[in-house]
């Protein structure tokens, strides 16, 4: 049973990816993929890229919010909900304005200093708050969050920029094409760095006098952390725009199952998040066809749901053990 | 041997400790006891690298533990700290596993597992070792930190407070097996005590502390005399001979 719960969790996702693919405007299926050369432009320049997109972004969630869980030691945190999200799309709005024909590239490398310096801004005031109750760590993010949400909202507004960054900001996948995606990929790598240094990063989550305890550099693994969430963050915030809920969700549901080891985690992690990503896509796309509601949305509202269920459930085991 | 020279802590005109200088010998138990804010835990965590002194220096066995590798100093010396809140969700198992980290780094040997079985076993807790520390209680828990360090298996294990949340039982057994660790196993442990009649009672050796000073550092023979133990405590405090060992009353 055991051995095959992984098989099985990689066959039910490739059933979706597979689904993904096939969903869409046009007609697209086995047969006219290999009649009709016209079907497989389509499916090669906007199916594959949406789908990959989707698997990408959603690994890259998932593990942001697995680092960071881990390395601010709270069950509650993640891109959205400590502001480095907002600071990616801070960067990239101020990087707009200033170089509006600057690269992909430039533009991933601007979303991620900024979302490195805003988690590191948000860990600093972390450091000078006494109170550091479980909820009290995601307020404070989602307050410093929301100020630079508003900066950003006033100089997008006074640079007729509204348009652009709600458009951006609202999670799509629609838009991804061949061309656009490519620099996703990054997720890979940080995936295969996380799953190398995945240790650290489980010791990290003791806290930080027991990772210095058993000979941890944590300074060192804080900054590589950050690193890996600014960077998935700033790439993802870029194609995709926010992805909310994702990050939090799936290491809270399979550490409720499997416990906190986190390269063992990391297949399930993973997995997860692509199979509630192209559902929520899948939901979004299907409900009000032709027309789509975008992913983000459909996330916001199953997360939120689901997130609520997970907390009140596991309150309820722990009962009196845990206070 | 653990030496510290004119060690000072202060957080900004708040001197917490020092200057102190001494010298923790190889081997055996020595135990910090010493009224609240005397600065025994800074003092501890200072001689275990969690905290940077404001000035002077701790050598072990020669090398500083501020300048030395963090990971060198750890396969030396293990040091658990009071307050042990994990969000992490890591069975006792798991947990003890990390203390291999400073030698595994991650890949668990034979030999690393052996450790571990031993570190279980010596604190019983196999029977509970599939269990994650959030389903077990406040005493399981600190058995569960101690196994943790002892799997680490250094030659200087330093302990604030081992024996909190501990009721009589595994209270005094816990000081048996750190007992055992000295003595059989050749280790130095350094810890911290509340009770100074278990202090006397299983020490080598004890370093009493008060407003941020060492203020005597002996023999239990020589440290339990009332007028020491009332100065210390600021309390007056009694002491007499049961079963041939000093023992300190200090209530009704």
């Amino acid at each position: 049973m055991r051995r095959l719960a992984l098989p099985a969790a990689v066959l039910v996702t490739l059933a979706l990816v597979a689904a993904s693919l096939m969903t869409g405007g046009y007609d697209i299926d086995v047969n006219t993929l290999l009649h009709d050369p016209e079907a497989r432009r389509m499916f090669l320049v906007s199916r594959v890229p949406r789908t990959l997109a989707l698997v990408l972004a959603a690994a890259a969630m998932a593990v942001s919010g697995v680092i960071m869980q881990m390395l601010v030691q709270n069950r509650f945190v993640e891109p959205t909900t400590t502001g480095t999200s907002e600071w990616a799309a801070l960067g990239v709005l101020l990087l707009t304005l200033l170089a509006p024909g600057a690269p992909i590239l430039v533009k991933m490398a601007c979303a991620a200093v900024f979302a490195f310096a805003g988690t590191l801004l948000f860990l600093t005031l972390l450091n000078r708050i006494a109170l550091r109750s479980q909820v009290i760590v995601p307020i404070v993010g989602i307050m410093l969050g929301a100020v630079v949400g508003a900066v950003t909202l006033y100089i997008a507004s006074a640079t007729d920029l509204m348009q652009t960054l709600s458009a951006w900001r609202s999670g799509g996948f629609s838009s991804v094409v061949r061309g656009h995606y490519e620099p996703l990929w990054v997720v890979g790598v940080i995936v295969v760095v996380l799953y190398v240094a995945a240790d650290r990063f489980t010791i990290a989550g003791l806290g930080r006098s027991v990772a210095t305890s058993l000979g941890l550099h944590y300074k060192r693994v804080l900054f590589l952390g950050l690193a890996m969430v600014a960077l998935a963050t700033g790439v993802t915030s870029i194609v995709v725009g926010f992805l909310p809920f994702l990050g939090l969700v799936v290491p809270n549901l399979v550490s409720a199952v499997r416990g906190d080891d986190v390269r063992s985690n990391l297949p399930w992690t993973v997995l997860a998040a692509i199979v509630l990503l192209i559902v929520c896509d899948l939901v979004g796309r299907t409900v009000v066809a032709p027309l789509e509601i975008p992913a983000s949305v459909v996330l916001g509202a199953v997360g939120a749901v689901l997130f609520l269920t997970m907390t009140l459930r596991r309150r309820a085991l722990k009962g009196a053990v845990h206070a | 041997m653990i030496e510290f020279h004119d060690l000072v802590k202060s957080y900004g005109d708040h001197t917490v400790l020092g200057p102190v200088s001494g010298r923790i010998e190889r081997g055996g138990v020595t135990s910090l006891i010493g009224p609240n804010g005397a600065g025994k835990s800074t003092l501890l965590t200072l001689l275990g690298r969690l905290t940077d002194p404001t000035s002077g220096t701790v050598t072990l066995d020669g090398v500083d533990v501020h300048k030395a590798p963090s990971a060198e100093v750890a396969r030396k010396l293990a040091i658990l700290r009071q307050e042990n809140h994990f969000t992490a969700r890591v069975t006792v198992r798991e947990l003890v596993a990390f203390g291999r980290f400073p030698h595994s780094r991650g890949r668990l040997t034979s030999e690393d597992l052996g450790h571990v079985d031993r570190a279980l076993d010596f604190l019983d807790l196999t029977a509970l070792s599939g269990r994650y520390l959030d389903q077990l209680s406040g005493g399981q828990r600190q058995r569960a930190y101690v196994a943790m360090v002892l799997a680490q298996d250094t030659d200087y294990v330093l302990l604030d407070e081992p024996l909190n949340n501990l009721d009589i039982k595994h209270g005094v057994r816990m000081m048996e097996r750190l007992r055992a660790a000295a003595d059989d196993l050749g280790k130095t442990v350094v810890l911290i005590v509340h009770d100074i009649n278990i202090a006397a009672g299983y020490s080598d050796r004890v370093m009493a502390l008060r407003d941020g000073k060492v203020e005597a550092h002996g023999t239990p023979e020589e440290l339990m005399e009332p007028e020491t133990l009332s100065g210390i405590f600021d309390t007056p405090v009694r002491v007499h001979v049961v079963d041939g060992r000093p023992l300190a009353v200090h209530h009704r």
